[in-house]
């Protein structure tokens, strides 16, 4: 049944949001905006859907615009990256506030300055606190997979929630790698038709959106706005198994590689735990139990499933591509809060690699994995958080 | 009454109830001055019932006929705006005793 095509991670999204046909579309056409809506805008003007696309003057606008077609009653996607994201930050807190299920391609970049438009996970780390999902994606396949069920997740009347779907800038979304595509009558059951719940355009019944809440309530909204966030993760889920069942590709809140039975183990996200599996293989090859755990549900995060997966470990090395200044790195942040309940935790580390699309490569994580057997076999953390691959 | 709860709230604040604003009572908080209606320099040209930026100017049949202090805040936007008749404005503000 399956399409098999050699595609880049913009054209693979663009693709699935081909499939899905979402209402609207309000994108910002010049950088830092990648060929992704490119892609999907020559869709729009060739009438291969039939969805309305806005091109505004910016991403703050763009995210605007999406804000409101959403509340109309829309099925809205955009997608941005970078600094792009970083201008969008106070709308994509209107966003989860109102509690509309926008899906939003997320092309990590870095952060300036100094300028620097390549891979790395600022852009999306900085949104982390904004009330979105986040999924993360290790190559085209998961982008493609990701942005399909993002729709699902995002619309179920559990949650009504927006939805990042984060693949890595340049290595993964301008890299052509092969891709399975599902056919188009299958992707359009499973998303479904999209009914909002309260649409702004349903005149019959006004309503107003956005009000002024002050001392007097926000803090109930804001309690209201957690409470959905733990509903999340049986909603993934959920929708996972529903994916699996139309696409053989099985899904979870994170993947594990060779982790069972480990004594070692690195958390790493997106593309750069393609390359670390490899290095996982050669030191299992040498007999050390080395093993990787790759997030992919990262807001919420599901802390008791990362406790539980990574307890039995002796030592773990978080790697953040992206920096938290003068704190730890995010991931290693989150992981940390998910290992402290438990009374046995293995010896923990931070390292930051790949900032600004530095090359992530075997042999850096191959000394990560020596320094954990250090560790396992000693017990003793010399560094905490350390920067690797980088030029002394 | 028990306080409206986070539980008992509409999914992002989304206000089902239109008009409710009616339910917030402008004129508890009302400044120093109120607006005095003079009936007899009025040319019902309406631009109080159109400036007032909350519900306090009552119009019946076409005229306006006073204001519900209830919903005045007294900013005094009406009495800037009344041209009035000959030169004589018909809303005047005027201090109100507490
Ligand atoms: S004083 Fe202000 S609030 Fe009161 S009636 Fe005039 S315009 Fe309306
Ligand atoms: S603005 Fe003055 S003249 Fe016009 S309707 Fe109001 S009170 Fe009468």
């Amino acid at each position: 049944m399956a399409r098999v095509a050699a595609v880049t991670g913009n054209e693979a999204v663009a693709e699935a949001l081909r499939q899905i046909n979402p209402d609207v579309c309000a994108a910002y056409p010049i950088t830092p905006q990648t060929e992704l809506m490119q892609r999907f805008s020559s869709f729009v003007a060739n009438g291969k859907v039939d969805t309305e696309i806005i091109l505004v003057e910016s991403e703050h606008s763009a995210m605007s615009a999406c804000v409101g077609a959403a509340a109309a009653g829309g099925r809205v996607a955009t997608a941005t990256c970078g600094p792009g994201l970083a201008l969008m930050w106070e709308m994509l807190y209107v966003a989860s506030g109102m509690r509309l299920p926008i899906v939003m391609a997320v092309v990590n970049r870095s952060l300036s300055a100094p300028l620097n438009i390549h891979g790395d996970h600022s852009d999306a780390m900085g949104a982390r606190d904004s009330g979105w999902i986040q999924l993360w994606s290790e190559n085209a396949q998961e982008a493609y997979d990701n942005t399909i069920q993002a729709f699902r997740i995002a619309e179920h009347l559990d949650i009504r929630l927006p939805v990042m779907v984060c693949m890595d800038g340049f290595i993964i979304s301008h890299s052509i790698a092969r891709i399975d595509y599902l056919e188009d009558d299958p992707v359009k059951n499973f998303v479904a038709d999209y009914k909002s719940v309260y649409p702004l355009l349903d005149l019959d019944n006004p309503k107003s959106f956005g009000p002024l809440i002050l001392t007097d309530k926000y803090h109930e909204y804001k309690r209201a706005q957690h409470e959905v966030m733990t509903r999340v993760k049986d909603v993934v889920l959920t929708v996972a198994s529903d994916f699996e069942k139309m696409s053989g590709r099985k899904y979870e809140l994170f993947e594990t590689y060779r982790l069972d039975d480990a004594e070692i183990g690195i958390v790493i996200l997106n593309s750069a735990a393609g390359t670390a599996k490899d290095v996982v293989d050669s030191f299992r090859e040498r007999g050390v139990k080395a093993g990787l755990l790759k997030p992919r549900l990262f807001r919420p995060f599901p802390y008791e499933e990362y406790a539980q997966a990574l307890q039995r470990l002796k030592a773990v090395a978080v790697l953040d591509r992206s920096d938290s200044f003068g704190g730890y790195g995010p991931v290693f942040m989150e992981i940390c809060s998910a290992l402290y309940p438990l009374a046995q935790r293995p010896a923990a580390v931070n390292k930051i690699y790949g900032l600004g699309g530095r090359d992530f490569l075997p042999q850096h994580a191959a000394e990560v994995f020596a320094e954990l057997e250090e560790i396992a076999r000693t017990g003793r953390v010399k560094t905490t958080k350390e920067y690797i691959g980088v030029k002394e | 009454m028990k306080p409206e709860g986070w539980r008992d709230l509409t999914p992002g604040a989304v206000i089902l109830d239109a008009g409710n604003a009616r339910e917030v009572k402008t004129g508890t908080w009302r400044t120093v001055d109120k607006p005095v209606f003079k009936e007899e320099h009025c040319s019902n040209c309406m631009l109080c019932w159109l400036f007032c930026p909350d519900m306090a100017v009552i119009v019946k049949d076409g005229k306006m006929v006073g204001f519900d202090y209830e919903y005045c805040k007294g900013c005094g936007i009406c009495a800037f705006e009344c041209p009035g008749k000959k030169g004589q404005k018909a809303i005047f503000m005027e201090e109100e005793k507490k």
